[in-house]
């Protein structure tokens, strides 16, 4: 499920206008991200609610997830506030520990996703060359390689354990930041200042760690914020087609247990709602953090009549609003 | 560079991707523990009956032999035997093929229609209650897991509409008496209708905001503001000079997203039981038909290949700009 993130809508846009990657402003985009978009804010209230939430799970749960506390398919009651599972356990408490595997497995296929993507965006963008080519062509093989079928089977083939599963979603989902880093880390390496500090003598770590990483590192976040969103979807449809980790409880072993428990003939609406909210959720505001750091890392944005945000193409008070 | 040289070279690299994922295809299913013969149980299946049935699929050669062999098959359109129904997999994976095919293009052309009005639209009411409520609808579809919203219209909408819950055909259909055509594609249209809803409505979503945020980039460009100042009619600077210019990454990322399509029809087909390939897939992986999956991994990303590389022709059609 390549869902195309926004950043590849970005890059390809820059690229068919023609005009050089943008350089993110360095200092405090973070906190400038959070002050000026306040869907921003939003989306972090709510990881931060879940985080939290996966963290004191054990704390939270009103009941064990391994025993039968209740009738099979129980409606909401003020025993069960989301009722029964199939198997009578309480929908509160697994969709409480089912919080804990999916943001892991968000969090670090994302992380793994930005390794290499940053260490191939990097190297690629930095040394140029063959380097470049050879890096390049691998990335655009990936990019077009279907994602899901090529998940299913590399687990089928891995085995279906978690760390497998971060694994194999981190390596299919480095490729959009691998390229997106490499264009900005083109831009970056003409710069005044890398020119003068190579004249100066530094070598290839130094620039690499002391000048052009600092300059990528906010897209790399940014990116990567967008990108445990596709992971925690993989995720789902890994567990959906019965290939994920069979003892833990995440989200999509939730869903797919609704479907298989057949929820849909019992009207047991409790058992298939909740799991699929709490993704919606989590992803609705991963995107959304994600989206407004890119943004904010866009200086085009802000400039003159150019700031699509600020340009009314339909001037409501009879003249063009800017900035 | 000229117009042959770019598409020479995008056929060359369409062929290299197809060469990488035969090869993907042929190392991850070498690394499965166990062979074709292996697995064997019967009363026949003696050792000296597995090992002329290995010589016969060249086991017992070395894996570049292997290789050249699982090539030379390929070259043939041969994609092996299945190990459940022991038919060719070409042939078992034809008639799913079909139906999917059917399902998918009315889902994507729901999906482009819709996506491109509605972000064309939310694009220029930039920042009206028009543009928000469209970002938000098309966020939140964006964000759905595809099996859930699958199964919340199982549950919510499949009845009150009056459509069937899933299948390809109604097990009534012909019971009394011989369908007539028009029955027959109806009750398979009416089959086809909540599937293809499903695919297009998260499709709906991220084409919207792709739509959306490249207008918003034409739109904010010196010559919309020159065709405003010269008095062009709303029509033609929306669709003329925004649209046309924005036309570019557009079909850039819908070809991008075809991988997702793929994926999000299997899931699809699964929820809704449709028999086309991603059911036949999801099957295979419960039955560990590894020959099967291997034919149909192929086929897919054949496919999302083949579309990349329709998209690379039309881009370079849409801008005589493009070169590399």
């Amino acid at each position: 499920m390549s869902r195309v993130s926004a950043d590849v809508a970005t890059e390809a846009t820059a690229a068919a206008r023609g005009d050089a990657p943008l350089t993110p402003r360095r200092r405090n985009f973070i906190s400038a991200t959070f002050r000026s978009q306040p869907q921003a804010m939003v989306g972090l209230v709510i990881v931060v609610i879940f985080i939290l939430i996966a963290i004191f799970a054990p704390l939270l749960a009103p009941y064990s997830i391994h025993e039968k506390t209740g009738a099979i398919y129980a409606p909401p009651s003020s025993a069960h506030w989301l009722g029964t599972d199939d198997g009578g356990v309480d929908m509160l408490s697994l969709l409480i520990y089912g919080s804990r595997v999916s943001l892991e497995v968000g969090l670090a296929a994302a992380l793994v996703a930005m390794i290499i993507g940053g260490a191939v965006g990097v190297l690629s963008g930095f040394f140029g060359g063959s380097v470049d080519i050879i890096l390049m062509r691998i990335t655009d093989i990936f990019l077009v390689i279907p994602d899901i079928p090529l998940i299913i089977v590399m687990a089928a083939v891995f085995g279906r354990n978690l760390r497998n599963i971060i694994i194999i979603i981190g390596i299919i989902y480095w490729t959009s930041t691998a390229r997106l880093i490499r264009a900005q880390v083109k831009s970056v390496r003409e710069r005044v200042y890398v020119k003068r500090a190579r004249s100066l003598g530094a070598g290839n770590n130094r620039l690499v760690f002391k000048h052009v990483l600092p300059q990528v590192s906010p897209l790399l976040i940014a990116n990567t914020v967008l990108m445990i969103a596709l992971a925690i979807f993989a995720e789902t449809y890994i567990a959906f087609l019965g290939l994920g980790d069979p003892t833990t409880i995440s989200w999509g072993r939730l869903i797919e247990n609704a479907f298989k428990g057949n929820a849909v003939l019992n009207s047991a609406w409790w058992a298939i709602v909740p799991p699929g909210v709490c993704v919606t959720l989590v992803i609705l505001a991963c995107t959304m953090m994600g989206q407004s750091m890119e943004d904010a890392l866009n200086p085009r944005l802000r400039v003159g009549h150019l700031a699509v945000r600020r340009f009314r193409v339909r001037p409501l008070h009879g003249k063009l609003e800017t900035e | 560079m000229g117009r042959t040289d770019y598409i020479v070279k995008r056929s060359l690299f369409a062929l290299l991707t197809v060469l990488v994922a035969v090869t993907i295809n042929f190392l991850l299913f070498r690394a499965l523990p166990g062979t074709a013969v292996s697995g064997l149980k019967c009363r026949a299946c003696t050792v000296q009956f597995k090992k002329a049935l290995a010589h016969d699929l060249g086991l017992d050669q070395s894996k570049w032999q292997q290789y050249k062999l699982y090539m030379e098959n390929l070259v043939h359109g041969n994609l092996g035997v299945s190990a459940i129904s022991h038919k060719p997999v070409r042939g078992e994976l034809w008639e799913p093929l079909k139906n999917t095919v059917a399902m998918i293009t009315l889902g994507t052309v729901f999906s482009i229609v819709f996506g491109v009005l509605t972000g064309v639209m939310a694009a220029w009411r930039r920042g009206t209650v028009v543009d928000r409520g469209s970002l938000w609808l098309s966020l939140a579809f964006y964000s759905m897991p595809t099996q859930w919203l699958g199964l919340m219209i199982v549950y919510f909408v499949a009845d009150r509409v009056g459509l069937p819950h899933g299948g390809i055909q109604s097990p009534d259909l012909g019971i009394l008496s011989q369908p007539s055509t028009y029955e027959y594609w109806k009750d398979r249209l009416d089959h086809m209708i909540l599937p293809a809803m499903t695919l297009g409505l998260v499709l709906y979503g991220e084409y919207t905001l792709i739509v959306r945020s490249a207008m918003l980039e034409t739109l904010g460009e010196d010559y919309v503001l020159t065709a405003r100042a010269k008095g062009m009619s709303n029509w033609a600077i929306v669709w003329k000079h925004g649209f046309r210019n924005a036309l570019l990454p557009i079909v850039t990322l819908i070809a991008l997203s075809l991988g997702f399509i793929v994926g999000g029809a299997i899931v699809v087909e699964y929820v809704f039981n449709y028999p086309g390939i991603g059911l036949a897939i999801v099957d295979a992986i419960d039955k560990r038909d590894y020959p099967f999956l291997q034919g149909a991994f192929l086929l897919l990303t054949f496919s999302v290949i083949l579309f990349n590389f329709i998209a690379d022709l039309v881009y370079f059609k849409l801008d005589p700009r493009v070169t590399t």
